[in-house]
């Protein structure tokens, strides 16, 4: 039972146990760092025991609570089995310590074991499934919430704070123009690249040009304008309504008779809903344009001609089916980045879960919104 | 007081920019006592402790602790030096990811030759002697309450069984009956396990129920150190409207009640 000497840092001391006739010894230091082993050896009672052990401890060295609750326990373990360890010969600092550690002794409480079974499955579905109807539920509540708010202020002009509306009209749709460009000229690009490629093998280079305006207007300038304000603005809406919640600024405004839908949550659900259809109207254009310059470079199609074949061949309706989307969006990506803020609770982790999950929510929404679109056009015919 | 000085601080400096928060601060802790450390706010009483820890070093002066010099010595000595110290922070600083024992047991974790079985029942023991409940090994810190975090975090700032503890406003945020809880526990685990506490405190029950030394921090340095009945008699206008104001005489008088 020799403790593995190697791992000990050098110089220091170990402990000893003796086993003589007269009793058991533990002679040198116990601390957490040396004990390895100490425990077994004091539970391998290594000669026939007799209804009472002494051990002498007067050659003890440093002791810490570990040490004493090693020795603590090895009583108790040997009680359990009949016998008595007493500690004989120890110092008043370690009878001290002992009596510290005896008397903190973890009361062990069975804890109710976790039976993994088909029902236990099945009650975790239940409530999951449970948990969707009701957040479903919330999200309606709080769409209701915004538009008699809205209907409210409408009556009440002078209560309507619109220079919280600029401000968020800034954060959410000005700032966001740079991204929003580059990332539709980028689409037009690929569009029409890829687009090319394909084509030609036809000897259809022309139709490239339908291919990108068709894309762009009826479904991609609209679409990634929307999942990328929705990362941006519906994580935003969460960290900074979340954030207020959790510093319970929110519940300060109520007592204060300032209702935070119309002060939170309005103003940014209704710079969404304005700034998006133009977010939208300049990822369309931009990706005309990035579609336009690959087919001049790649297929020598004049920007003219490019022009001219939109105007002839593309039908607006496209546009407005683009377009008919952007505001369901804004509403959607603006509900629920103000849900999650209001689901934060006491602490930061709260506030970082709520955020990323608006954000995933706000996504996956959008894109099921855009599916539901697209099969109800194709119904419509349009 | 044997006069065993474990940690001896000269001529610490610190700054914030322009803003000097120490300047030519001298303190001593002995081995065995009790220092409650005193001050108003923004004297830099969580910026000693922290310099102290080892967080934040001084832009001037020398930390001797153990008797060795804190500031220029190698990273291993360093860190057994901070082996044999535990700082409790002020709301615990619990890591929010485990549940208390295993916050617990992460110092002990660093020890080779330790099994993974006793290492929880150390873990258990220390929450235990920390004054918390069996069941609370189990919960995560977010499900704790104040006093509990802090307590738990006093289970692992002791996990090792250091000689030296750091306590930052060990008591803010209790409940009377918590604080006056969480004092005595102090008092039994300095003495039991012959702790040597640094604690930083604004709570004059703290004062006079833990510490048996109390030094005061003003004018960016160590104004006083003495025992509470010392400073009953200090001229200095903030100590004497700290130990004379209404709130302390509340403190005093309660406990010439007691005695």
């Amino acid at each position: 039972m020799a403790p593995d000497r190697a791992n000990i840092p050098a110089g220091q001391r170990l402990w000893d146990l003796s086993v003589t006739s007269s009793g058991w010894a533990v002679s040198g230091d116990v601390t957490v760092r040396s004990l390895s082993g100490l425990q077994e050896a004091l539970q391998n009672p290594t000669q026939p025991a007799t209804g009472e052990i002494t051990l002498d401890l007067s050659q003890l060295g440093r002791m810490d609570t570990a040490g004493a609750y090693v020795l603590e326990r090895a009583r108790a373990a040997l009680a359990g089995q009949g016998l008595e360890l007493r500690f004989v010969n120890l110092s008043p600092d370690h009878a001290a310590l002992l009596a510290r550690v005896q008397q903190a002794m973890p009361k062990v409480e069975t804890q109710s074991a976790n039976p993994f079974s088909l029902a236990l499955l099945l009650e975790k579905l239940g409530r999951m499934v449970a948990g969707a109807g009701q957040f479903l539920l919330e999200l309606h509540a709080m769409l209701g919430l915004f538009i008699a708010r809205l209907f409210w202020l409408l009556r009440h002009p002078s209560e309507f704070r619109l220079t919280a509306l600029v401000h968020h009209c800034d954060q959410v749709g000005w700032k966001a123009i740079p991204i929003v460009a580059l990332m539709s000229f980028l689409i037009g690009v690929v569009l029409a690249f890829q687009g090319s490629v394909q084509l030609r093998q036809f000897g259809a280079e022309i139709f490239v040009i339908d291919l990108i305006a068709i894309s762009i207007l009826r479904e991609l300038g609209i679409l990634l304008t929307a999942i990328i304000v929705a990362g941006r603005t519906a994580s935003s809406f969460t960290a900074a309504i979340g954030s207020m919640k959790m510093r319970e600024e929110i519940d300060a405004m109520r007592t204060l008779a300032i209702d935070p839908a119309t002060v939170l949550f309005v103003p940014r659900i209704l710079a969404l809903l304005i700034t998006l259809p133009i977010l939208g109207l300049i990822a369309n254009v931009m990706g005309l344009f990035g579609g336009a310059m690959m087919a001049w470079i790649e297929l020598g199609i004049s920007p003219g001609m490019f022009l001219a074949r939109l105007l002839e061949d593309t039908s607006a309706r496209h546009v407005l089916v683009g377009f008919v989307k952007a505001p369901v969006f804004a509403l959607i990506i603006g509900v629920i980045g103000c849900h999650a803020g209001m689901g934060v609770g006491g602490n930061a982790e709260s506030l970082g879960r709520q955020t990323s999950s608006a954000v995933v929510r706000a996504i996956f929404a959008v894109i099921v919104a855009d599916a539901l679109f697209s099969v109800f056009f194709a119904m419509m015919d349009i | 007081m044997a006069g065993d000085v474990v940690i001896s601080l000269r001529g610490i400096r610190n700054q914030f920019g322009p803003h000097l928060v120490h300047e030519n601060l001298d303190l001593d802790l002995y081995r065995g006592e009790v220092l409650g450390v005193v001050g108003g706010s923004g004297t830099g009483k969580s910026v000693l402790l922290r310099c102290i820890a080892g967080l934040r070093p001084p832009q001037a002066g020398q930390i001797t602790i153990f008797g060795q010099d804190a500031l220029h010595c190698s990273e291993a000595e360093r860190r057994e030096i901070d082996a044999r110290m535990g700082v409790m922070f002020q709301d615990g600083a619990l890591f929010s990811s485990l549940t208390v024992r295993e916050n617990v047991e992460v110092p002990l974790r660093g020890i080779r030759g330790l099994d993974a079985g006793l290492r929880r029942e150390l873990a258990d023991l220390k929450i235990s002697m920390s004054g918390l409940p069996y069941a609370a090994g189990d919960k995560y810190p977010s499900e704790l309450s104040g006093g509990m975090r802090k307590r738990a975090g006093l289970a692992r700032a002791l996990a090792l069984d250091p000689e030296i503890v750091f306590l930052d406003e060990p008591t803010a945020g209790l409940d009377p009956i918590g604080a006056a809880a969480f004092d005595t526990l102090i008092r039994a685990l300095s003495e039991t396990l012959g702790l040597t506490v640094f604690l930083v405190t604004h709570d004059l029950d703290t004062l006079h129920a833990t510490c048996d030394r109390i030094a005061v921090l003003a004018e960016k340095r160590v104004m006083y150190t003495g025992t509470m009945a010392d400073m009953l008699h200090v001229e200095h206008p903030w100590v004497h409207e700290y130990f004379h104001g209404p709130r302390a005489r509340a403190a005093l008088d309660s406990l010439e009640r007691t005695a």
